[in-house]
């Protein structure tokens, strides 16, 4: 149990440090960076957008590491693959949340400067295809029972991985059939605009990290506490007079 | 005995049991005859109108009826614990999922031979492009379709709401691959896409079936012997 203590020297001075830079991130996204010049005040929404939408395509990446990880030592190390599957699993979690913020503050702003809650552009439509794909990961882990789900979501994380580039190309191919407005943030961003952006991006790297660090910590438990609860079910049975 | 004897050894038992019983593919057509049906009465299109959305409405009815079946194909290895005896038994388990996979491809295979005049006459379909490249899609597409149907039904066999989980899994790993078929098959009825386009669109379908085959027999081990 020396880990999770480790976690939790650390958490509290983390979670304090993320909240002081998501407070100067703030303070330069919404008071210091300039107006753009066609958009207005609305562009602000892309100090938050684009970093969600960053760590929505960075943390895949750790889900289908330990779902590696956790298929490598299935057999030969069962502790590492369950905190391995933890991982995942906080991976998973943090995943749909940030391509959920991604995909919910996308809409806003394409509101505001299309005049569209929504087009099938290749960038909106792959990333709504890796937000169903996570979600259906964590669909499988709630249908399957607990002895198999750590292998059975291992096995889709690594179908989901091989599925995002493959999604991207085709859609990125069907999009350019037929030519449609250029949106996104084309171009290169101000100088003056750099701040904001890379403030609100570490800071909301640095939470991603907590809520990640969190709910391993909190999986682990469940998991050792389901361990304990097996021995001890064992233990009974073994007491029983013959 | 070597791995395509293995292989054409568990085709060979598929395809008895489903001549015994012909449950999966009266069940697919039936199925997916009645959503064409319920499609055309929805949309009663026009024949440039069908031309246009056909493609889409077959791929669609193929996948759902295709799901129906796949449920089923390892149900039956599950009564009297066959599927035990599977796993005990010497001979490799992609074997085993590489037979399955081919026996469904086949009985799709059939429902879509039986399909097509019916979808021919319901739509009044005339096809505008080369439609032997029709017999080069269709497959490429079923096989993209039952190989990950295949290997999700048999993921989600011992998972509790089976039915309802296969095509919540299946359908976002498959939309690629739906996008590309649909595309081709939209491409050769209206001849409206360029022919190198149609090339484009076959060969990605081509590179999808070919790797998802090869992820698919690589897990499908961890799978059979996920406790």
């Amino acid at each position: 149990m020396s880990r999770p203590s480790i976690f939790r020297i650390a958490a509290w001075p983390w979670l304090l440090g993320t909240l002081a830079v998501l407070a100067v991130g703030f303070h330069k996204a919404i008071f210091v960076a300039p107006t753009e010049a066609t958009m207005g005040d609305v562009q602000r929404i892309f100090y938050y957008h684009v970093p969600s939408a960053v760590m929505g395509l960075l943390f895949p990446y750790v889900n289908f590491i330990a779902a590696l990880a956790y298929l490598f030592w299935r057999r030969r190390d069962p502790l590492k693959a369950l905190a391995a599957d933890a991982l995942a699993l906080a991976a998973a979690e943090v995943t749909v949340v940030f391509v959920s913020i991604g995909l919910l503050t996308g809409m806003l702003w394409g509101r505001a400067a299309w005049g569209i809650w929504w087009t099938w552009d290749a960038r909106l439509s792959t990333y709504l295809l890796l937000w169903l794909l996570y979600v259906s990961y964590l669909l499988l882990r709630r249908f399957s029972s607990t002895g198999e789900s750590h292998t059975l979501s291992a096995v889709l994380s690594v179908f989901a991985a091989v599925d995002v580039p493959i999604v991207y190309m085709s859609i990125r191919w069907w999009r350019t059939q037929h030519p449609s407005p250029v949106f996104g943030d084309g171009g290169s961003l101000d100088p003056s605009m750099w701040p904001a952006f890379l403030w609100n991006l570490g800071g909301w790297f640095l939470w991603g990290v907590f809520i990640l660090a969190f709910r391993y910590a909190l999986e682990r438990r469940r998991q050792i506490a389901d361990q304990e609860n097996a021995l001890r079910a064992i233990e009974a049975s073994l007491e029983i007079p013959q | 005995m070597n791995y395509f004897g293995h292989v054409l050894n568990h085709l060979r038992k598929d395809l008895r049991l489903e001549w015994r019983s012909r449950d999966a593919i009266n069940g697919m057509l039936f199925f997916a005859l009645l959503v064409v049906v319920v499609f055309s009465l929805a949309f009663d299109p026009t024949a440039a109108v069908s031309r246009q959305i056909s493609g889409g409405i077959l791929w669609v009815a193929l996948l759902f009826a295709a799901v129906t079946a796949l449920n089923q194909s390892w149900t039956r290895e599950q009564s009297n614990q066959v599927l035990e005896a599977q796993r005990m038994s010497p001979a490799p388990a992609s074997a085993l999922f590489l037979a399955k996979a081919l026996a469904n491809l086949i009985f799709v295979l059939i429902v879509e031979v039986v399909l097509a005049p019916v979808f021919v006459i319901f739509y009044n379909l005339h096809v505008l492009g080369n439609a032997w490249l029709l017999a080069l899609i269709l497959p490429l597409g079923t096989w993209a379709l039952v190989v990950n149907g295949t290997f999700f039904a048999a993921l989600g066999l011992r998972t509790r709401n089976r039915e309802l989980l296969l095509p919540l899994v299946l359908l976002p790993v498959s939309l690629p691959a739906l996008l590309e078929m649909v595309q081709a098959t939209t491409g050769v009825l209206t001849a409206e896409l360029d022919p190198l386009q149609i090339n484009t669109w076959i060969t990605q379908l081509a590179g999808y079936d070919i790797i998802f085959t090869i992820v698919c027999l690589l897990l499908f081990d961890t799978v059979l012997n996920a406790e």
